[in-house]
């Protein structure tokens, strides 16, 4: 067995025992990094300078006996949060030489804790887009199947885990941009509760919609992340002062007590039936480690894509106002007066997507408009919300698919913005709502695409999503699962 | 016709962006369609449901005003296309 193919938690027992290196792991990486990247294109930037001294002091750290849990882990980063000295893209020609001054929190945890950053890794343009098409600089293929997406925006970080190019990624999540790619590519993806991990040096789309979290080869390595990157910070004002509890802590097995959710919007027509199967079967699995299952209704569901791709558009176009040529990024340095300035940089500077969003987000915000659209959004993302608070009366989890389909072809909805919107209407609400969602691997797909299956839980229940991950992962037995790779 | 050729071309002089021909056909054609399906929203009576801006109302986040270290100017202006070292150069304004 190759060193990448461990998972975080048996990575951890290596590592204490003095039977592996962090450097021999961090290597063993790189080494896969240089043997299937050029296919999978995950990664941006390899930072192996930096791993391997990242490496050597976590071996020291582990000798001396002070090695916290992912202390030596190799993990891959979604090329959006700010790492100092390091170029930090954003899939964004507009940012393609932008190196930060400082390092996220997450980054900033991360690093205290001895972990190992391997490199920056694909993304959508600004987080805008469900198939990481959108980046200005490589697109990330399907580990599972060659010319498939391997989802969006967190793209690379999913397809860089599922191709075991590092043992785990942090992405970021808007309206499903860590949870959908982990399920088109096989891995466990976590969005936290909005204000639950600090979105300090995240670069900005939607704030009022972005967290932080990660992606994993099974839910103890989610929980072992999730442990690593939680808290309050003071940098952030919209950060929650709650104390985070032990998450590796709430994986037991038994569900009895549990109520799970069974929403029936999010089993409409349109579902592929390979999807419909797997979560069938999730369901089953759930009830047979002892969770009592109820129908439960969320009435607005149809409305939350609309709902979203007003807001969202909104704060991005604000959010993006920044980048003007002025301070850093891109500049178009022939223009003459300053206006033209800001209009040249940013034309050259973003791609079609995110021109688009930022019409939509200026039109909906412009006078005469703003009720029509802004106002109305936001008041139907209260009756959302309330819809949630209504079901989690009834229920402690709720279980749906994570995308209607398995991931597709690259380049299908090229010209149709819309269509491509629309798949993302299973996981939109979450964020919405402000609500903790986790994607788990539940199957296959005939032809063999990866299938996962959605878990929602309450403000801050995160511990309870783990415990009923958890006991699915143990049913499906899809545990740091990897494709063969040609 | 929820947005016309004229307005999306308002809209991107707010927004500070220039549209060749070609791409302000096509993103009014994409626009023009993302609008007639949000307009699905007014289905739904909200006359007196409040706004929901943020999952969590948080009432000011106070912290103490402590003095610390800001970023050098040499640091801040690293990233700057064009500066003098002491300040962002731009294209002459008055």
């Amino acid at each position: 067995m190759n060193p990448y193919e461990l998972s975080i938690g048996q990575a951890r027992t290596e590592l204490d025992a003095g039977r592996l290196s962090s450097r021999e792991l961090t290597l063993s990486c790189l080494q896969r990094i240089k043997d299937v990247d050029e296919t999978i294109q995950s990664f941006l930037r390899i930072t192996e300078e930096e791993a391997l001294g990242q490496a050597d002091a976590a071996d020291k750290q582990i000798a001396a006996g002070k090695a916290e849990p992912l202390c030596g882990i190799p993990l891959s980063i979604k090329d959006l949060l700010c790492t100092k000295g390091i170029v930090t893209s954003c899939g964004s020609k507009i940012l393609e030489n932008f190196v930060p001054p400082y390092d996220a929190t997450v980054i900033e945890k991360l690093k205290d804790q001895g972990t190992v950053i391997i490199g920056k890794v694909a993304m959508d343009e600004f987080a805008m887009g469900s198939t990481s098409e959108n980046c200005a600089f490589a697109v990330p293929d399907n580990p599972w199947k060659k010319g498939f997406v391997a989802g969006g925006s967190s793209g690379g970080s999913a397809s860089s885990v599922a191709a075991m190019e590092c043992l785990g990624s942090l992405g970021s999540d808007t309206g499903g941009s860590i949870r959908q790619p982990a399920s088109l590519c096989g891995v466990v993806g976590m969005k936290p509760t909005y204000g639950r991990v600090s979105r300090y040096g995240l670069v900005a789309f939607a704030s009022s919609l972005d967290q932080i979290g990660p992606l994993s080869r099974d839910v103890t390595d989610c929980a072992m992340m999730m442990n690593g990157i939680a808290g309050y910070d003071k940098r952030d004002s919209t950060s929650i002062q709650k104390a985070t509890p032990d998450y590796s802590a709430s994986l037991s097995q038994g569900l009895k007590g549990m109520k799970v959710g069974i929403p029936r919007e999010y089993f409409a027509a349109g579902l592929d039936k390979d999807v419909a199967a797997v979560v069938e079967n999730g369901i089953q699995i759930l009830r047979d480690a002892g969770a009592e299952t109820v129908d439960i209704s969320l009435p607005h569901t149809e409305y939350c894509v609309a709902v979203y791709y007003l807001i969202a558009p909104a704060e991005a176009s604000s959010n993006l106002a920044r980048y003007d040529g002025v301070a850093y990024g891109y500049r178009e340095m022939d223009a003459e007066s300053l206006v033209d300035m800001y209009r040249e940089t940013r034309s050259h500077g973003f791609g079609d997507e995110v021109k688009r969003r930022i019409l939509i987000g200026t039109y909906a915000l412009s006078s005469g408009y703003y009720d029509a659209y802004y106002k109305k959004a936001s008041q139907v993302r209260t009756l959302i919300l309330q819809d949630f608070q209504k079901a989690y009366e009834s229920c402690d989890v709720i279980i749906s698919p994570v995308t209607p389909t398995p991931a597709w072809q690259k380049g299908v909805h090229a010209d149709d913005p819309l269509a491509l919107y629309l798949s993302d209407i299973l996981t939109i609400s979450a964020n919405l709502a402000g609500i903790p969602g986790i994607s788990v691997p539940g199957g296959f797909s005939a032809d063999g695409l990866p299938i996962g299956i959605q878990l929602q839980a309450a403000h801050f229940q995160e511990e309870t999503l783990f415990k009923a991950a958890y006991n699915l992962e143990l049913g499906t037995k899809l545990a740091n699962r990897c494709p063969e790779l040609g | 016709m929820k947005i016309t050729r004229q307005e999306v071309e308002h809209v991107a002089t707010l927004a500070k962006l220039n549209l060749t021909e070609e791409e302000l056909s096509t993103m009014t054609g994409q626009l023009d369609t993302i609008l007639s399906y949000v307009a699905k929203l007014d289905e739904l009576e909200t006359g007196d449901v409040a706004p929901t801006t943020h999952a969590f109302t948080i009432n000011n986040a106070f912290r103490e005003d402590e003095i610390v270290e800001s970023l050098p100017r040499k640091e801040a202006l690293a990233n700057a296309p064009l500066e003098n070292g002491e300040a962002f150069v731009v294209p002459r304004i008055i």
